[in-house]
């Protein structure tokens, strides 16, 4: 590693990587229930479980984020983080609150957790994804702050490149657009329209612009090809993805009671999201056919290639199939959104902060690449996770094609519950998947405790 | 084309003279490809709802002011060939020709900007909004994408201004000059389909 400070990264991978195998065990633990509907009742009711797996997704990924500027920042503005201190604090800060909000969710009865958090002096609990008590929320907020102070010093004091100056931007824009989290009025209408601006932006605005940056970043270095070729690339994607992400907000709001133009406006630019997926995707292809080194860690050029791909298929083609009003219609809230969701948070986000994770952790442990046996692993891990959840989606999309057929197409349509009983070998299907999946993840976890060979950290 | 280019592997250095060059960067045509698709995608949801309301929309176009439409279209017409005039300028290494010609190109993209702000505010007066019919929705949709559209090609006009009267065009650096002249085209390109659609043909 080129700067001591970069090493405050590795806790924030650790951390990430432990609330993933969580995340992953609440999958399961409710993917059963679809089909058991009383496993673990009433310990873990369903309604938890849902939210304890979708909050750790998140919080492992800001986890991932964050370790992923602490490391790139430094190396990109050529100077040392500007407090590793400060860094290592707030890590402990987000790591405590986040735990204990978990805690909060498992031990308590969400309305008392709500009573006892100070829900009442401001009420942002209890919508979906957003469900974190008020202290929790503002905990985000300062550890936000502090973390983009560090890195904006950090880069103010060293040299500006477009890969730090693209990824403080999508950072800043996290923050600012988490603040509308706080914001709750109570016509449901407005309430359901600002919460798109967390959710939708988050994760079709500017989580795109740090994806673009966390993958150009791992490119420029595995592949040795010019950083302006680079560079380019990354305003033509960023560019489509703002003016497509942006605009095509519109179409969460189809049927919220929203002015009708909306279903035009959401339908034609939201058609075009896939368009900075798919550049995204030419783009690792070509730097990495363009390579000017072979680098020895095979496994990071794999993630880097995977994320395009699987961001693509994710975001791109399973967003597309329902994105159309007329589609959306029959679609909507259905499990087609729930194959979509799996794929595109799996191919977009899981797989670029593994990708910086397989990069960035051998240097931060003194060494170039992993040795031989451990990249092998890894790679199966890939492809083990890859595969099992490109299974998910099909299974997903399966159920939700016949759960629209059923409920919302035919002319006889039958009741939400009895279409969940006649779906329920996918659903059955999709726990397996789970299963293979969760292998995967162990194998990715041996991985990293794998001996063997291997080459110095100065060979990078 | 430069080695640096986003082909797919790099062209040999020896290239045969006779070989197509490609004005501005392939990034910048990829871009315009992606916006035209954009454009396309709107004016094929414009026909499709069109064709189911077919009285509807020429009763309304026939409120539109076609004169303030083909004025607009000639500024752009205009803005384009001193573009045209300014890349020439440029590969003969005239720079301060190159930037005058610029400067009049984004003057008239001013005045284009003038007249729809005109024609918006006359539109507002009588309460049309995107919600009062669906061919107002195209019509205030289609033409304030394009205008914001004329508004980023006038930043790019501005910023090759600014460079042009630096000498930073030449005949051996046309890259940015010619990317951004391909952009402004394409603003100029989406006009001249959209005028005559929007505006005109019923």
């Amino acid at each position: 590693m080129q700067y001591k400070s970069q090493a405050v990264a590795k806790p924030y991978f650790i951390a990430a990587i432990g609330l993933f195998v969580g995340q992953i065990l609440f999958g399961l633990i409710m993917g059963l229930q679809y089909v058991v509907g009383d496993f673990l009742f009433p310990e873990i009711p369903f309604n938890i479980a849902r939210m304890v797996h979708t909050n750790l997704l998140i919080v492992w990924l800001l986890f991932g984020f964050m370790g992923a500027a602490y490391y790139m920042i430094p190396e990109e503005a050529e100077t040392e983080l500007f407090s590793p201190k400060l860094a290592l604090t707030l890590f402990w800060i987000f790591l405590v609150a986040g735990a204990l909000t978990i805690v909060g969710y498992l031990a308590l009865p969400y309305a008392t957790l709500a009573k006892l958090t100070g829900n009442d002096i401001l009420e942002t609990m209890g919508r979906e994804f957003l469900e974190q008590p008020l202290i929790t929320k503002v905990g985000i907020v300062i550890v936000a702050l502090g973390f983009l102070f560090n890195i904006t010093m950090t880069m103010l004091k060293g040299r500006k490149t477009s890969i730090s100056m693209v990824l403080l931007v999508g950072l800043w824009g996290l923050a600012i657009f988490f603040l509308f989290s706080f914001y709750n009025p109570h016509n449901l209408v407005k309430d359901k329209f600002y919460w798109w601006w967390v959710v939708h932006l988050w994760v079709e605005g500017v989580w795109e612009l740090i994806l673009g940056a966390l993958l150009a970043f791992v490119l420029i270095k595995v592949t040795g090809v010019d950083r302006e070729v680079i560079e380019k690339w990354l305003y033509v994607i960023i560019t489509l993805a703002l003016v497509t992400g942006l605009i095509g907000t519109g179409h969460h709001y189809y049927w919220i009671g929203t002015p009708e133009y909306w279903q035009w406006w959401g339908s034609i630019f939201s058609a075009l999201e896939p368009l900075p997926f798919f550049a995204m995707t030419v783009f690792a292809f070509n730097m990495v056919n363009r390579r000017r080194r072979e680098h020895p860690n095979k496994a990071a050029v794999l993630w880097a290639l995977g994320t395009g791909v699987m961001a693509f298929l994710g975001a791109g083609v399973w967003g597309f199939l329902h994105t159309l009003a007329p589609v959306n219609y029959y679609t909507h809230g259905s499990q087609i959104t729930a194959a979509h969701g799996h794929m595109a948070f799996y191919g977009a986000y899981v797989m670029v902060v593994l990708t910086i994770i397989s990069y960035a952790m051998p240097i931060l442990r003194g060494r170039a690449a992993n040795p031989e046996k451990a990249q092998v692993l890894e790679m199966w891990s890939f492809w083990l996770m890859t595969i099992a959840m490109v299974f998910i989606t099909l299974f997903l999309t399966a159920a939700g094609i016949l759960q629209v057929w059923l409920q919302r197409v035919s002319d006889t349509p039958m009741s939400f519950m009895a279409t969940q009983d006649q779906i329920s070998l996918f659903f059955w299907m999709r726990e397996w998947a789970g299963v293979v999946f969760l292998i995967g993840l162990i194998v990715y976890l041996v991985s990293f405790f794998v001996k063997g060979d291997t080459r110095s950290a100065s060979a990078s | 084309m430069d080695s640096t280019g986003l082909t797919a592997s790099p062209l040999p250095h020896s290239a045969p003279p006779a070989m197509p060059r490609l004005a501005g960067d392939l990034a910048i045509w990829i871009f315009i490809l992606a916006e035209l698709l954009a454009f396309g995608v709107f004016f094929a949801a414009y026909a499709f709802t069109r064709a189911n309301n077919i009285e509807l929309f020429n009763a309304e176009q026939a409120a539109l002011n076609r004169n303030a439409g083909a004025l607009n279209t000639v500024l752009l017409l205009t803005a384009s060939y001193f573009v045209v005039r300014a890349v020439q300028a440029a590969e003969l290494r005239a720079s301060q020709s190159c930037a005058r010609w610029l400067l009049a190109a984004t003057a008239c993209g001013a005045g284009f900007l003038v007249v729809k702000s005109f024609e918006y505010a006359a539109a507002f007066e009588h309460d049309i909004s995107l919600s009062s019919s669906p061919f107002h929705m195209f019509y205030l949709s289609l033409t304030f994408f394009h205008f914001m559209h004329v508004i980023l090609g006038m930043v790019i006009l501005t910023a090759m201004w600014n460079g042009a009267r630096t000498g930073r065009y030449g005949p051996d650096d046309m890259n940015g000059l010619e990317s951004g002249a391909a952009y402004w085209h394409m603003v100029d390109l989406v006009w001249l389909v959209l005028f005559p659609l929007v505006y005109v043909i019923h």
